[in-house]
């Protein structure tokens, strides 16, 4: 995902300049390879996707569609439903999309925009380095430090409050809120690091225009962030894509129990985390197809999540290019609205 | 293709330039991960007296040492739970039940306030596992631990959220002394957990425990003592309320003599006996019956009485509980059905 992204703006960059080589021998034989090596992935994909129902056969044939709207999920039993993981999966990653994506775009333009240069490699340089500490690590840090903040948090909410489904349950520290925050935290880097290469992106003439226009600092930045508002948009869902399959840090900290609920204190389950946890323990036939089956439900819950988001950049760009004689314009007129 | 010529060619010189390596033996063997660190330590102790033999264990699990053997992809397997009958109608030949060493689960507890060593019967147990029993100061509890004062705040249990033998072992208990816990919850390496929140692992389980006031799980025995965690006692068959020791977890498999099934498919919990802790239980090597590494089977027939005798002596280090001689004695006897 990291590789598609900034191929796309690589790709947008040599767009600008519609001059083509023509092509020569060389270009050709550069040409397959590269498609061949494009192919590969396309292969690999659909062999995931043949293995992930040729291993859960069992479980698909028993209990069709159902499977992803039940709720039980009981080994002892045979009875397994999906719905509790994607639920679980996809409210953690919306909500850690919702905390990090105005503290991601927040660094990225400090970074990108307003930083005196002393700053801005240290900057770079850390937020990076979050990028790069596993994942465990992450986990580790949640369960001896965040869990027992959430908790405290949670034993210090009123209880007037506490009545609200949303913050119901007893005060255990571990749950929704906890691998909320988390994952937060984990994405923040990504799409910050993205976010902030998007707005270098963005060609100085658009900051000077605006100010040239006699805009505000403050609505320079609103005109570079519009102007580079698909990459941005696309920075963030990068991060969710992060978000959705974080494994290990989530199962440190969600609690394991596989029952959907809205309440943020709530311990709760996802796809990843109970592949994780279970899968070494499953001897029983069925149980290991239907831990399979998640994985399967995982890749198409990814597969729609990222179809999803392209459509939303496409959509963006489309209106973008609606407006006449490209971005400059566009930029403009926003400051003016401003 | 090129690659696979390449390996092959690469593979054949190493085998030419070490003459060497013809005559070690290799075994591999996979399966639970509770017996792990004793498993670990016999098999360097046991390559320290015979540097040929190096045997290679993973500790990916019971179901998954089950299903390796089966699929013969290792040459033994372990586990915490003994196989079902299906599992071993489905296995290609015959498969051997080897008990190697004794474990225990022991319930774990934060009550803030509250020091003294608490008592629980496995009826308590079940209904506070199954979410009827949610305060402390609940009566049931109360009853049994005259003179504590016990809070009224909520109870967390706190339970594994990985497969897991010890998650067997405590389930097998639970449901041989609560009906109820049998039909609604049942026996496996993994539950439907009625209540609480799930940590990973016994330190998981452990972790969470220790800083979650109002908590109660269930760990090794080992593992409660390592992270000095309060555990109660629990009451065993006789009346007794019993702590977990060495010594009571012995008591537990002493008390099957004379009614030993001849494949050692036995579980433990619940035991008669007096000093018996309830909540113990055997873990098992898995052998095929008629391997077909005929080397490998005698290298490893050698090993296991090695282990059964000299190297019950490494468990009071590692917190397990060495076998007691009947069962040391019928397991030499049943040895001999491993044809090579």
């Amino acid at each position: 995902m990291v590789e598609s992204h900034r191929l796309k703006i690589s790709v947008r960059r040599s767009r600008s300049d519609r001059r083509r080589p023509k092509p020569r021998s060389d270009d050709a034989f550069f040409r397959v390879a590269t498609g061949a090596v494009a192919a590969v992935i396309i292969l690999l994909a659909a062999a995931i996707a043949f293995e992930l129902v040729a291993h859960s056969r069992l479980s698909i044939e028993k209990f069709g569609f159902r499977f992803w709207t039940g709720k039980v999920w009981d080994p002892v039993s045979g009875e397994f439903g999906a719905f509790p993981f994607v639920w679980g999966t996809l409210y953690s990653s919306f909500l850690a999309l919702l905390v990090a994506s105005p503290v991601a775009i927040g660094i990225a333009v400090f970074i990108s925009e307003l930083a005196p240069g002393v700053l801005r490699r240290p900057l770079t340089f850390l937020t990076e380095l979050l990028a790069a500490i596993p994942s465990i690590v992450y986990g580790l840090w949640g369960v001896f430090v965040l869990v027992p903040l959430v908790r405290r948090l949670e034993t210090g909410m009123p209880e007037s409050l506490r009545k609200l489904s949303l913050f119901s349950g007893p005060p255990v520290g571990v749950g929704m809120l906890a691998a909320a925050a988390i994952l937060a935290i984990m994405v923040i880097p990504f799409s910050s690091a993205v976010a902030r290469e998007v707005l270098r992106a963005v060609p100085a003439s658009q900051r000077e225009a605006a100010y040239a226009l006699g805009a505000t600092r403050f609505e320079a930045i609103r005109a570079v962030l519009y102007h580079g508002r698909t990459g941005v948009v696309g920075a963030l869902l990068l991060g969710l894509g992060r978000a959705l399959g974080e494994t290990m840090a989530v199962t440190m900290v969600i609690g394991n129990n596989p029952r959907a609920a809205l309440s943020l204190f709530a311990p709760q389950h996802t796809m990843a985390a109970v592949i994780a946890n279970e899968f070494t323990e499953a001897a029983d036939q069925l149980y290991l197809d239907a831990l399979v089956e998640i994985g399967l439900v995982l890749f198409v819950v990814t597969l729609a999540v990222n179809a999803l988001s392209r459509l939303l950049i496409w959509s963006l760009e489309r209106r973008l290019r609606a407006i006449p004689a490209a971005a400059e314009p566009a930029a403009a007129s926003t400051v003016e609205a401003a | 293709m090129r690659l696979s010529r390449l390996i092959a060619a690469l593979s054949l010189a190493t085998a030419i330039a070490r003459p060497g390596v013809a005559q070690t033996v290799q075994i591999n063997g996979a399966g639970a991960t509770f017996p792990y660190p004793i498993y670990s330590k016999w098999f360097s102790e046991y390559n320290k007296l015979h540097p040929e033999v190096q045997i290679n264990y993973q500790s990916i699990g019971s179901g998954g040492g089950i299903r390796q053997l089966m699929n013969r992809t290792v040459f033994f397997g372990a586990t915490d739970g003994p196989m079902t009958k299906d599992q071993l109608l489905a296995a290609p030949g015959g498969i051997l039940h080897f008990p190697t060493v004794l474990g225990a689960v022991v319930p774990v507890y934060n009550i803030p306030g509250v020091d003294a060593e608490l008592k629980f019967t496995g009826r308590v147990l079940a209904d506070i596992f199954m979410g009827k029993v949610s305060k402390w100061n609940d009566p049931e509890i109360a009853k049994l631990n005259p003179g504590q004062k016990l809070p009224g705040s909520d109870i967390t249990v706190v339970h594994r959220s990985d497969g897991s033998g010890t998650t067997y072992i405590f389930a097998d208990y639970l449901g041989k002394v609560s009906p109820e816990w049998k039909k609604t919850v049942g026996i496996a390496t993994s539950v439907n957990w009625p209540t609480g929140v799930g940590g990973k692992g016994n330190e998981g389980v452990a972790g969470l425990v220790k800083q979650t006031p109002g908590s109660v799980g269930y760990v090794e025995l080992i593992y409660a003592l390592q992270n000095k965690i309060d555990f109660g006692s629990v009451q065993n068959m006789g009346g007794e309320f019993v702590r977990a020791s060495l010594d009571s977890v012995t008591k537990a498999a002493a008390a099957t003599k004379g009614k030993m099934p001849a494949d050692f498919r036995v579980s433990i919990t619940n035991a008669p006996g007096a000093g018996v802790y309830p909540v113990s239980s055997f873990t098992w090597l898995l052998f095929s019956e008629s391997p077909k590494d005929k080397r490998a089977a005698r290298t490893m027939t050698d090993f296991m009485r090695w282990a059964l005798h000299d190297g019950q002596k490494y468990c009071a280090d590692l917190g397990y509980a060495p076998l007691p001689e009947e069962v040391v004695t019928m397991e030499m006897e049943a040895l001999k059905k491993i044809r090579f």
